[in-house]
């Protein structure tokens, strides 16, 4: 895939990058690679019809969303770094943390993996997923075989059995702690080549 | 292993099915060569008994008289192994008859089947045996009980005839006793789990078990060759390595019998077994390549041979999984289609399972890889078409045979053992393999979790190798594939035997015995097993789809990629043509899970109804946040299920045995004195139908009323809890609002609390079963909001009613309903009974399915409830269930039409237990009367002012709590349309009975006094 010292040169602040994300090089270049294919007319950047672009995205109840998630605070366009570091958020946990206090918490820790996936609740960004938000995702994800009916049950269900304060709306430690059973580490996480 | 009888009954029975459920032809001949299929296949055990020779004399000619289609597969399929202890002259001696013998005993006649049922009997009981104390059960593995057990029995039969009667005949354990766990197991395998994991588990399945066979064959060969070996253990190389397959194999039901018990997580599971059920196909190959060159001589095995082999392999495995994969299709397809035949429903899964079991074993590919796979992909389609009690048939059935299956293979097992006769005992050989198979399995395990953990997300640890490694259990398959050896060709067999039964019996003994203790010291992960949540559910579907997202993104096809893309193609053709319209249509798992959780919410609800009222608490088991609740593996959950809270809703209206009397009774009272109407009158018996969805759905309807009824009667309390104290709690700005409903919502002003009926459709006093009792977060509504009787004529709930409207137990109420209709009328001159035409005003009141449900009442505490214990279900039930009942009956008050003492006459009739056993209390009946809109609230907060009243109430309450049971409620017949009178009559039923019998027996005007209006 043509992976060498070349393709990683270009990248910029490639070190910190993999410092940070923990990506090793090949993953890096590989990814850079994805990168520009995905940038259809070379611009270095990425907007959000390039993601649009990619086809299997469009039959993606989320697909949309999972995009919004890649542009953060409404910018238009990300550079590689930016969206290395969103990936990064899947990488598997390794199983031999560094216990280290005051190192940074590495960016797939759980508490982001559930970030991403809260900030697809969460359109409006105001810390909780409320009862409209979540209704929105229910109808995406469910489709039309679920009368609205029905829809407003199960939300409204969901939300009171994550909703531990009693402000109807999910917050993102209720979020948490909501999927405290489930082996998020594993469960959001892809094995990257 | 090949048994054409066999098959062709299958088939026969299948087609027989498919003509009953084509043409509702009567299922006669059907069922009756099922019920011969059951005795034909376990009679082939117990065809080796003797039967007493003081007996055998009286023998009639069993041949004759026993169907011949049950017959023939006996002959076909008994085993040569067997010794036949009967000379078969005895066996249908003539007498002729010198006399009338008043009494014959027909040993001969059943003695098959009757062995067969005593075995079995024998089993159970020693498996409730076990249970009964804890402490063994906790401790020792079932299986390893089991073996001893059998090792008891074998002996003691040893000892007593001086030959070994039983064993584990490998055919009947081919074709009887194994199927019904692989299909246990596949058909609940959790196909997400397995397929995450299937790349682990088929390098496990396929490369783990070459090596082992191999690796424990050559080592074997090379201490043979090393001298350390008894001289008489004649084997070559081709010998071992055809020992080493059938011995490497790890077993499933070993596997399964040990680590349901031991709770280990279930990735480790999931590998574990998923390895034992896939192995199969190696085990099939390897013991079949290496039984044809012994058999062949190795000298004449040439390379080609060796191709061959590894072509047969992708031969049996590929085309066991591919039959699977068909007949799954096929299986699915049918279960579309049997809206007419819901009764043959389970049969149609067990058939068609065990047909594509039967096909790859006449087709020599693997059986188990057929059944596994049929089962696992089936299920998604099955469980969507297949009504919900046929669900529960298949569920149980399946549990209940894998059970005793699995129990009679660890008996037979240990009865096997005890026959010195085939085993010869060679310490090396059985040392040696012992440590072999030990061995070799644990470098296997580590060797190829190296390599996988380069590729797995979640990388297998220390920890679970060692579990992987001491999880490899040997059990019956090898002991069967051992036995099945040609004692002419492999010389050794007898050293093979016994060494594997000592292998077998190690592994499942002292390695399940120990595995427990292991799994603790060890601190494996166990299994987290919870009960699931809405919220994980729903975000774990979110999870799928940003993985499968994020994977695109990346550029990665990996295994995200193509689950979306399969589920993605399941969701636009496979569904659709193999789902049922109105199955697909409600088919997600989301909806499933809040539908669960509701159930669950409200049968644990009502289980512990009364701990709530006294302790003020109430525990919700879905709502793990707010309270906690001991954790439950499935196994236990299964296995308590039928004590415990009952979490199936179906299993509740199968447990009352006593209303079916009463109904009998009610039925001959009916029949006997009543006049019979015309066209009312059919017969209602069918052998298609045990229960029609009607009443099914009656059942659950009414259970989901009470359900209302008590949730709606709590919420209030706490209201008027929340009043008195002056709380002012925080109401929900967002109120309730329903796009779909599609009755309307009643008019403001107008108390919501009504009873409304419907004179065009035979649906009256209809909840929405869809709608569930709590499912609502608003903490607060209107203040005046009571009981709602919605009369809701849902399009899903005509539509299941029409087809069913002509079933017996329908009818049964129709006549019910007419009969009434007609002690109505009868009396209707004197007494005014015509009042009931109020309801010919034809009250489409629109109901609010909305204000039925709104609130999880026991959220927060509900200060101390004053409460009844009802004799009927020694449960506590609010006092203030009565005050809810009072004031629906209040709210017919508030209707335009009918007169006060119309309305009376109602309420008589509506309330017949309260009002014929308890004429002290008019009070408490008349004041509904003047207030006919009375706030309930209110009410109940005043509620303390009279401790009279409070007492009738507790009174009334009793009487009323079996209107609260899921009871039936008559309904009218489309012919009472006529006198145009509808009356949602709910009677307790036994009340009813005597009512009738006071209407029917006794003069009108007794009947009417009783009422003491």
């Amino acid at each position: 895939m043509g992976c060498n010292a070349s393709t990683l040169a270009k990248i910029h602040n490639v070190d910190e990058l993999i410092l940070e994300t923990g990506f090793s090089s090949s993953h890096i270049c590989h990814l850079y690679n994805r990168f520009h294919s995905l940038d259809k007319d070379d611009k270095g950047l990425l907007n959000r019809d390039d993601f649009q672009n990619i086809s299997e995205l469009a039959v993606n109840p989320l697909g949309d969303r999972i995009i919004n998630n890649f542009f953060p605070d409404r910018v238009d366009l990300i550079d590689f770094n930016s969206f290395a570091r969103t990936l990064a958020r899947f990488r598997p946990v390794e199983n031999s943390p560094k216990k280290e206090p005051d190192s940074p918490e590495p960016i797939n820790s759980r508490a982001n993996k559930l970030k991403f996936a809260f900030q697809l609740y969460d359109q409006d960004k105001d810390g909780k997923i409320s009862n409209n938000e979540l209704l929105q995702v229910l109808r995406l994800m469910l489709g039309v075989q679920v009368t609205e009916e029905q829809l407003d049950n199960i939300t409204d269900r969901t939300i009171q059995e994550a909703d531990l304060d009693g402000d109807n709306a999910i917050s993102f430690e209720e979020f948490k702690k909501s999927l405290e059973k489930v082996d998020v580490e594993t469960v959001l996480s892809i094995r990257f080549l | 292993m090949h048994s054409p009888a066999l098959f062709q009954i299958v088939v026969l029975v299948t087609s027989a099915f498919f003509a009953a459920w084509t043409a509702d032809f009567p299922g006669s001949d059907a069922s009756v060569i099922s019920e011969i299929l059951e005795p034909v296949g376990i009679a082939v055990e117990s065809s080796q008994s003797s039967a007493p020779p003081l007996h055998r004399q009286y023998g009639i000619d069993t041949g004759k008289i026993a169907s011949a289609a049950a017959r023939a597969p006996v002959n076909d399929i008994t085993d040569p192994i067997v010794i036949p202890t009967s000379p078969p002259g005895n066996q249908h001696r003539e007498t002729e008859p010198v006399s009338f013998e008043i009494v014959k005993w027909n040993w001969e006649h059943a003695h098959g089947p009757f062995l067969v049922a005593v075995w079995i009997m024998v089993a159970s009981l020693a498996k409730i045996l076990f249970h009964l104390s804890s402490k063994v059960t906790t401790v020792v593995p079932e299986s390893c009980l089991l073996i001893l057990l059998g090792l008891g029995l074998g002996g003691i039969v040893l000892a007593a005839t001086n030959r070994t009667e039983y064993q584990l005949d490998p055919k009947m354990f081919f074709l009887f006793l194994l199927p019904p766990i692989v299909l246990d197991s596949g058909y609940f395998m959790p196909s997400r789990l397995f397929f995450d994991n299937i790349g682990t588990i088929l390098m496990y399945a396929v490369v783990g078990t070459l090596w082992n066979s191999s690796a424990t064959g050559l080592a074997l060969w090379g201490i043979k060759q090393a001298g350390l070996m008894d001289e008489k253990v004649d084997a070559g190389l081709m010998d071992f390595l055809l020992f080493g397959s059938l011995i490497s194999a790890v077993d499933p039901v070993a596997v399964l019998a040990v680590f349901e018990e031991v709770h280990v997580n279930e990735t480790l599971f999931i590998i574990v077994f998923g390895e034992s059920l896939l192995n199969d196909a190696v085990t099939v190959v390897l013991y079949k390549v290496f039984n044809t060159f012994v058999e062949m001589g190795s000298d004449k095995v040439r390379a080609v041979d060796y191709v061959k082999g590894v072509a047969s392999f992708f031969v049996v495995s590929l085309g066991g999984t591919v039959v699977g994969l068909v007949f799954a299709f096929i299986l699915a397809l049918t279960t579309r289609f049997t809206k007419r035949a819901r009764i043959i429903e389970p049969l149609f899964v067990f058939l068609l399972v065990y047909l594509s079991y039967l096909t790859a074993e006449i087709a020599s590919l693997s059986s188990i890889l057929a059944m596994t796979f049929c089962g696992l992909c089936c299920k998604k389609y099955v469980e969507a078409n297949i009504s919900q009690k046929s669900r529960t048939t298949v569920k149980y059935t399946m549990k209940t045979m894998a059970s005793i299956a699995e129990t009679i293979i660890f008996m037979f097992l240990g009865i096997s053992a005890v026959d010195t006769s085939m085993w010869t005992w060679d310490s090396a050989l059985v040392l040696f393999t012992l440590v072999f198979v030990f061995v070799f399995r644990a470098v296997g395990v580590i060797l190829q979790t190296w390599v996988l953990n380069r590729f797995r997300l979640c990388p297998l640890d220390r920890i679970d190798q060692v579990m992987m490694s001491y999880g490899g259990l040997r059990g019956a398959v090898a002991f069967a594939l051992v036995i099945l050896l040609d004692k002419s060709k492999v010389k050794a067999k007898d050293y093979f035997v016994a060494t594997t039964i000592t292998v077998v019996f190690f592994t499942v003994m002292f390695q399940g015995l120990t595995i427990k203790p292991l799994v603790k010291w060890l601190k494996v992960k166990r299994s987290n097993q919870h009960k699931p949540t809405l919220n994980e559910e729903l975000h774990e579907r979110a999870f799928d789809h940003i993985l499968a997202a994020v994977e695109d993104i990346a550029g990665h096809h990996g295994y995200h990629h193509w689950r979306d893309k399969w589920e993605h193609f399941d969701k636009k053709y496979l569904s659709q043509l193999l789902m049922r319209k109105s199955a697909y249509r409600i088919k997600d798992e989301i909806w499933d899970v809040y539908q669960k959780l509701n159930i669950r919410d409200a049968m644990s609800f009502v289980d512990q109804g009364g701990h709530v009222l006294s302790s003020a608490k109430l525990s919700l088991p879905s709502l793990p946040s707010r309270t906690s609740f001991s954790e439950t593996s499935v196994t236990n959950l299964l296995r308590e299920n039928g004590s415990g809270v009952c979490l199936d809703l179906q299993v509740i209206d199968t447990v009352r045995s006593g209303k079916d009397k009463e109904d009998t009774v009610m039925h001959h009272v009916l029949a006997g004195n009543l006049y019979k109407p015309r066209k009312r009158y059919q017969a209602n018996y069918s052998r298609h139908f045990i229960s029609a969805d009607e009443q099914e759905w009656q059942d659950r309807e009414v259970i989901q009323r009470n359900m209302r009824c008590r949730l709606e009667s709590f919420r209030s309390t706490k209201h008027s809890v929340y009043q008195s104290k002056g709380k002012s709690r925080h109401k929900k700005s967002q109120k309730k609002h329903r796009s779909s409903d599609v009755n309307g919502e009643v008019p403001n002003g107008k108390p919501k609390r009504n009873i409304s009926w419907q004179d065009t459709v035979p649906v009256v006093m209809t909840m929405d079963s869809e709608e569930e009792e709590e499912d609502n977060s608003e903490a607060e509504k209107e203040e005046d909001e009571g009981i709602t009787f919605v009369a809701r004529a849902a399009d899903e709930v005509l539509l299941e009613r029409k087809p069913s409207s002509e079933s017996p137990s329908t009818r049964n109420y129709q006549l019910l309903s007419t009969a009434l209709w007609c002690t109505q009328s009868s009396h209707k001159k004197t007494l005014s009974y015509c009042t009931l035409g109020v309801c010919q005003s034809p009250f489409l009141l629109p109901p609010s399915p909305t204000c039925a449900e709104k609130e999880l009442p026991w959220k927060g505490d509900q200060g101390d409830l004053p409460a009844c214990v009802s004799s009927e279900t020694t449960k506590i039930v609010p006092i203030d269930l009565q005050q809810a009942w009072n004031q629906s009956i209040s709210s017919l008050e508030s209707l335009p039409s009918p007169p006060v003492s119309e309305a009376q006459q109602l309420q008589c009739r509506t309330l017949p237990p309260a009002r014929l056993e308890e004429r002290g209390a008019p009070a408490a009946l008349a004041r509904p009367l003047q207030d006919p809109r009375f706030q309930f609230p209110e009410r109940a907060a005043a509620a303390g002012r009279s401790s009279e009243e409070d007492s009738t109430e507790c009174i009334q309450q009793q009487e009323l709590r079996p209107l609260m049971s899921p009871d039936k409620q008559p309904r009218p017949g489309p012919s009472t349309g006529s006198a145009g009178a509808r009356w949602p009559v709910q009677f307790n039923r036994a009340a009813r009975v005597s009512l009738l019998k006071n209407l029917v027996t006794a003069s009108p005007y007794k009947g009417s006094g009783q009422t003491d209006l």
